[in-house]
């Protein structure tokens, strides 16, 4: 059934008919990422005025492959139970050369974690979840439809010249954080573009519904039968809407390409029959780009506004919803009044981590669309190679999917414990009698103990746990006892096998020093 | 250990005669194919350690002289 797109009212903003006092926070953008960072603040019991420029929900599905981490995130949201109940849960990723698999990845087949590896959901459903919970938090967070952006003046703080249907108004911040994606007006305004790779590819993009037996797997081919000398890609997501991605080159010209006339024939060919619906369809290019920092003085950049990957790894939404968590709880604590010095952390944790992304996706693009000469004879090298010897199936590369990077951190470790929960990791979750671990972890800073009693910290709380299978094997490795200081962002901050509560103290000291 | 970039086969000409036997018949593209075939599956034997750098770097060098 095709998605019941139902406009969210406009209400005339107070702006038009008398000053606004100045707010700690406005957000630009109410998709995925300005949603969420709304939502986080008001958790931390911080405001926000939320503009967009439209009055609806993404229109196509767009980010559809939401990753373990991003699901843990949005669950401490309130919205990750109802993304995985509606989303299609799935695994295993196939890859095919012409007619053979040549590769096939099964992500986390490792059990007791409350979050599967990854869903499908379309990213509408998504919004629409984040506007519902959004709505609840109302009036810490004050969304405003049809309120757009044309002018930023910055200085100690930001103004915003916002207009309406009814006209212009006049908007101050201490804090505007721009989230409206990749073609993000603030950053215009603020003279700022991005820098790095732009990719001679165009793919085609589209949501088809069908009813059929398709299982739940990521397909993507390389040289498909159907599709000569290109790749696609096939993802099931909920309500029958399959997403199909085929790789055109560049000199295709994108209006062309997405007439129905042009779409229909390729998608036949692709899923062998002509009983589906074209829902939505898009073309797009490939950028690994980023802007060289995302805080601007009072103007900080979140998601894709901040940087752009190619799609195949699932890392713009999922690295925008990486971001949120990074910035969230630092910026509610410099709206209720701490040193903005905290920001600065988080422009250079999720520099590191889009780098990472960008990494990835550019080198899944060299990939995917690798330039005539010495990149493609590789590249043909490795498929070739790849239905003989199990060697060159770890070279193929159609994507490596979105993981959280593990931050740089210099906090206090012990490298007797296990590489996976270090410092700068999140903080692996493991099933507890009464629930998760993950649910234990986060929104203020908490000393987790397993095996001993937690060192008391003044403001710090404590989780004490007996060991567990899983929490020896995720936690201790070969220690019999462990304390990890977790951060508010459930990243690991410092651990110890035994620690005093001086050296637990000094840690949680520098997770608000930002360091 | 480091590249070894002294003589190491038992028989060069031998050796050196099977690989220009194995791009026997086929064209100049067929034959760059083959060989970036024949790299990965030797990459893969040397593994990913100093050695591989070593070796690019003076394949790279060697084209300047």
């Amino acid at each position: 059934m095709p998605y019941d797109y139902r406009p969210f009212p406009y209400v005339a903003p107070p702006g038009l008919t008398a000053p606004e006092p100045r707010h700690k926070v406005v957000i630009v953008g109410a998709g995925p990422i300005g949603l969420a960072l709304a939502i986080d603040l008001a958790q931390y019991g911080v405001a926000s005025v939320v503009l967009d420029d439209n009055n609806v929900v993404s229109v196509g599905s767009r980010a559809i492959c939401w990753s373990k981490r991003s699901l843990e995130i949005l669950d401490r949201l309130g919205v990750g139970q109802r993304c995985v109940e509606k989303g299609v849960i799935w695994k295993v990723g196939r890859t095919l050369h012409r007619e053979d698999e040549v590769w096939t990845f099964d992500l986390q087949p490792d059990p007791g974690h409350k979050m599967p590896a990854f869903v499908n959901l379309q990213q509408y459903y998504v919004e629409e979840y984040l506007v519902a919970r959004a709505l609840e938090l109302s009036p810490l967070i004050d969304l405003r439809w049809k309120n757009k952006v044309m002018a930023v003046e910055v200085g100690g703080h930001a103004a915003l010249t916002v207009e309406t249907p009814d006209g212009t108004y006049r908007l101050e911040a201490e804090h505007v954080v721009a989230c409206e994606g990749a073609r993000s007006a603030v950053r215009g305004m603020l003279g700022l573009d991005f820098d790095g790779e732009l990719f001679e590819e165009r793919f085609l993009i589209a949501d088809i519904e069908m009813t059929g037996d398709f299982p739940s797997e990521r397909r993507f081919w390389f040289e498909p039968p159907f599709h000569a000398g290109q790749s696609a890609l096939l993802h099931k997501q909920p309500d029958n809407i399959y997403r199909i991605d085929l790789q055109l080159g560049w000199d295709a010209d994108p209006e062309t390409e997405k007439t129905p006339e042009r779409v229909i024939p390729r998608i036949e060919k692709a899923v062998g029959h002509k009983d589906f619906r074209l829902d939505w369809v898009s073309v797009y290019t490939f950028q690994c780009r980023r802007l060289a920092k995302f805080v601007h003085g009072p103007v900080m950049f979140c998601g894709d506004s901040a940087h752009v990957v190619s799609p195949f790894g699932a890392r713009g939404g999922n690295g925008g919803l990486q971001d949120v968590d990074a910035l969230g709880w630092r910026l509610a604590v410099v709206a209720k009044g701490a040193d903005a010095g905290i920001l600065q952390a988080y422009d250079r944790e999720r520099q590191h981590g889009a780098d990472e992304n960008l990494l990835n996706s550019s080198r899944t693009t060299r990939f995917m669309s690798p330039a005539p000469g010495a990149e493609r004879l590789f590249r043909d090298a490795v498929l070739a190679l790849a239905g003989k010897a199990a060697f060159a199936r770890p070279l193929v590369n159609s994507g490596r999917l979105s993981r959280p990077c593990v931050y740089p951190l210099a906090g206090p470790d012990d490298p007797a414990l296990p590489v996976g929960a270090r410092p700068g990791a999140v903080a692996p979750d493991a099933p507890l009698d009464n629930g998760w671990l993950i649910d234990r972890l986060g929104r203020e800073v908490v000393v987790l103990a397993i095996g001993q009693l937690a060192p008391k910290v003044a403001g710090v709380k404590t989780v004490d746990l007996p060991v567990t299978p899983e929490l020896q094997a995720r936690y201790l490795g070969g220690a019999a006892q462990a304390v990890y200081l977790i951060r508010p962002d459930q990243i690991v901050a410092a651990r110890w096998v035994t620690a005093s509560p001086g050296a637990v103290n000094k840690a949680a000291d520098d997770i608000w020093r930002g360091a | 250990m480091s590249l070894i970039t002294t003589p190491n086969l038992r028989d060069p000409d031998a050796a050196y005669a099977a690989l220009l036997a194995t791009h026997k018949g086929l064209s100049e593209a067929e034959a760059h194919a083959l060989n970036a075939r024949l790299v990965l599956i030797l990459m893969n034997h040397l593994g990913d350690g100093p050695e591989f750098a070593e070796a690019l770097k003076l394949a790279r060098e060697a084209a300047a002289a």
